[in-house]
């Protein structure tokens, strides 16, 4: 399109160049499409901006106190009223790691299953089956959780408190179970809404991994689960870490499903299956009574500020491993994108 | 002649500890998959078990009214809100969001700005819903903008932004499967790059650019958190986009919370109605994406 090389005797146009006025749509194109993109940009760091502004208020009054110290206590009175994060985060943190210890394991077994175990002609229905797992809307799990869940599991809670209770943070408390959730009952729920996403990266990453490298350990003897373990393994370990921590991303800021089950309590639980708070559900719960008092609307801005920093590490960690993790797989054109399938994928779940 | 064949029944065998080891792991795998599937049949178990009896002609062609005794209505406010705001969230999303793709695969490329806006999308995707209610409230909501605090297209904005990064993935992950030869072939033939976009690449990647958008609007549809603090709620049936709206998912937050029992089965219900739509969206989408030229 570009023959600007063959002008002609006169210094005129090439019969190869087109007349300005043919070339304006493309121009006005790549304009358009550049300046959109260039806006998104804009408008992120436009809503960052305002958000932090909102919070000030509230850093202001509590400084990093907000965020560890030990006491949250929303009366709506400027006197008594006290916004000490550390119950929230140790909440938001506590659901999380019950999410990833119970879904991690299962999410990759599942991945696995289906790369290097499942016959093929199932693959696609099982997959399309755990994939659909990430369809169901958030409210749907907190309704499962708070009518079905929570009240069938109690005796079990009860039990493992009770067998268990030598164990620090998850035994001695039985008598604090009640049919309305916990801890546990929200890390359940979470574990139940990141495995998808976990195990669509997972099984991302497995594919990348090189058959010649299977069928070596394969001839060298290894049975199924040793090829698996010395070649398979190791080689998508990294995408898998940041499958994870995308998991960890979603299960940080997940708020409806959690506000149903988590059982609203302001202080600092003392085992796995008491009744807490996270960063996400506080903001749902006390959003209504807060927005008049500007302290209080404050302190939920910045839980918000807080909850949006945490998730923003943890992806752009993620995004470093799965990255790594699947680096040469990819076509050169994407410059280091995600593997986008899986994470199109996982976002869309 | 000798055909040198090996003897494979002479081969070593694997020792019992390895072999059972390997049997373990496999089945644990077997095992593993199925407790992944567990929640799935149950959650649909129970929204049909306890949500199928609440169909009715009525349940869809009356709104909910805050009656706390005989009958609490049906959700036709819900579904028609629910409906309208998605609409607006795709009319919204959709064409930015295959903009941003096009702008990354055809003109972007591998530059700087480009990368940037690749990085910042992917931060986006992982950005939690309730935060880009927060970022709407801030922005449209305590401002009054328009003229009434909570409305239907605030809310319809939130979704927005949380389908855009969707969008622009999945459309850049299909763009870029569409052959550089095609490419190169129109634009060898005179046609301007506009054209080469609109004729051939476009059309080329229809169908997985209908699939991504598709999975995008599935999860705007069942997105609660943005909504509590853009559109708020109400009972009444209202096609008002400045006003405010009722939705399928905040219908189903706010039955939760009531005591009275048969509004709970509401939630139930309506819950039943919006996993089928969801569903029904992702059922599509997988179908289409399978009719695709390039994928």
């Amino acid at each position: 399109v570009e023959a600007s090389a063959t002008t002609t005797a006169g210094g005129g146009r090439s019969v190869l160049e087109r007349s300005p006025l043919s070339r304006l749509p493309d121009q006005l194109m790549q304009w358009g499409l550049s300046t959109l993109a260039v806006l998104l940009l804009l408008l992120l760091a436009y809503f960052f901006v305002r958000l932090i502004g909102k919070s000030e208020t509230a850093f202001s009054h509590f400084g990093l106190s907000f965020v560890f110290g030990n006491d949250w206590n929303p009366t709506s009175n400027p006197a008594t009223e006290v916004y000490h994060g550390l119950p929230l985060l140790v909440g938001t943190l506590v659901t999380s790691s019950i999410a990833l210890i119970i879904g991690v394991p299962v999410a990759v077994a599942t991945a696995l299953f289906l790369t290097e175990l499942c016959p093929r002609r199932a693959q696609g229905a099982i997959g399309m089956l755990v994939d659909l797992l990430a369809a169901v809307p958030s409210v749907v799990y907190g309704l499962w959780g708070v009518f079905v869940l929570a009240p069938k599991l109690q005796g079990f809670e009860k039990g493992v408190a009770n067998t268990f209770s030598f164990i620090p943070w998850i035994g001695g408390g039985a008598g604090d179970i009640n049919a309305g959730g916990n801890y546990f009952i929200a890390g359940l729920i979470l574990a139940i809404m990141i495995l998808p996403i976990v195990s669509a990266i997972s099984r991302e990453v497995l594919r990348t991994v090189p058959p010649e490298h299977k069928e070596a350990a394969l001839a060298l003897g290894a049975t199924r689960w040793e090829m698996i373990k010395m070649a398979v393994l190791p080689y998508a370990r990294p995408g898998i870490t940041g499958g994870a921590m995308l998991g960890l991303g979603r299960a940080l800021g997940e708020t409806i499903a959690v506000v149903l089950v988590i059982g609203d309590a302001d202080a600092l639980g003392h085992h796995i299956f008491s009744q807490g708070y996270t960063f996400a559900a506080v903001i749902a719960n006390e959003f209504g009574e807060g927005s008049n008092d500007p302290i209080h609307a404050s302190a939920l801005f910045a839980a918000g500020l807080v909850l949006f920093v945490l998730t923003l590490i943890v992806n752009l960690i993620a995004r470093r491993f799965v990255i790594r993790g699947t680096r040469g797989s990819r076509s050169a054109g994407t410059g280091g994108a995600m593997p986008g399938g899986a994470v199109a994928m996982g976002a869309a779940e | 002649m000798s055909t040198g064949r090996m003897d494979l029944t002479n081969l070593p065998t694997i020792s019992g500890r390895r072999r059972n080891t390997d049997r373990v792991m496999r089945s644990l795998m077997w095992i593993a998959t199925g407790i992944a599937l567990v929640p799935l049949v149950l959650v649909i178990y129970f929204l049909i078990h306890k949500g199928g009896g609440q169909f009715s002609s009525s349940f869809f062609s009356t709104d909910p009214n805050g009656n706390f005794f005989g009958n609490h209505g049906g959700i036709r406010s819900a579904i028609f809100g629910s409906l309208e705001l998605i609409g607006i969230a795709t009319a919204i999303a959709v064409p930015i969001g295959i903009g941003v793709a096009l702008y990354l695969t055809e003109y972007g490329k591998d530059s700087r700005l480009a990368n940037v806006v690749r990085y910042f999308v992917d931060v986006m995707t992982g950005v939690p819903s309730i935060v880009f209610g927060l970022f709407i409230y801030i922005v449209l909501v305590v401002s009054k903008v328009g003229g009434s605090s909570y409305a239907g297209w605030k809310g319809s904005l939130a979704v927005t932004l949380l389908m855009l990064p969707i969008v622009v993935r999945s459309a850049e992950v299909v763009l870029l499967l569409v052959p550089d030869s095609l490419r190169e072939a129109a634009l060898a033939l005179g046609a301007p790059r506009w054209r080469v976009i609109t004729r051939v690449v476009l059309p080329t990647s229809l169908s997985g650019l209908v699939t991504g958008s598709l999975l995008a609007i599935a999860r705007g549809m069942g997105e609660t958190a943005p909504l509590l603090f853009t559109v708020s709620t109400t009972m009444n049936l209202s096609a008002n986009p400045n006003g405010l709206m009722n939705s399928l998912p905040v219908q189903i937050y706010t039955d939760i919370h009531s005591p009275e029992a048969s509004v709970e089965a509401r939630a139930w219900g309506t819950a039943l109605t919006l996993v089928a739509l969801v569903l029904i969206l992702n059922l599509i989408a997988r179908a289409v994406s399978r009719r695709s030229r390039v994928a």
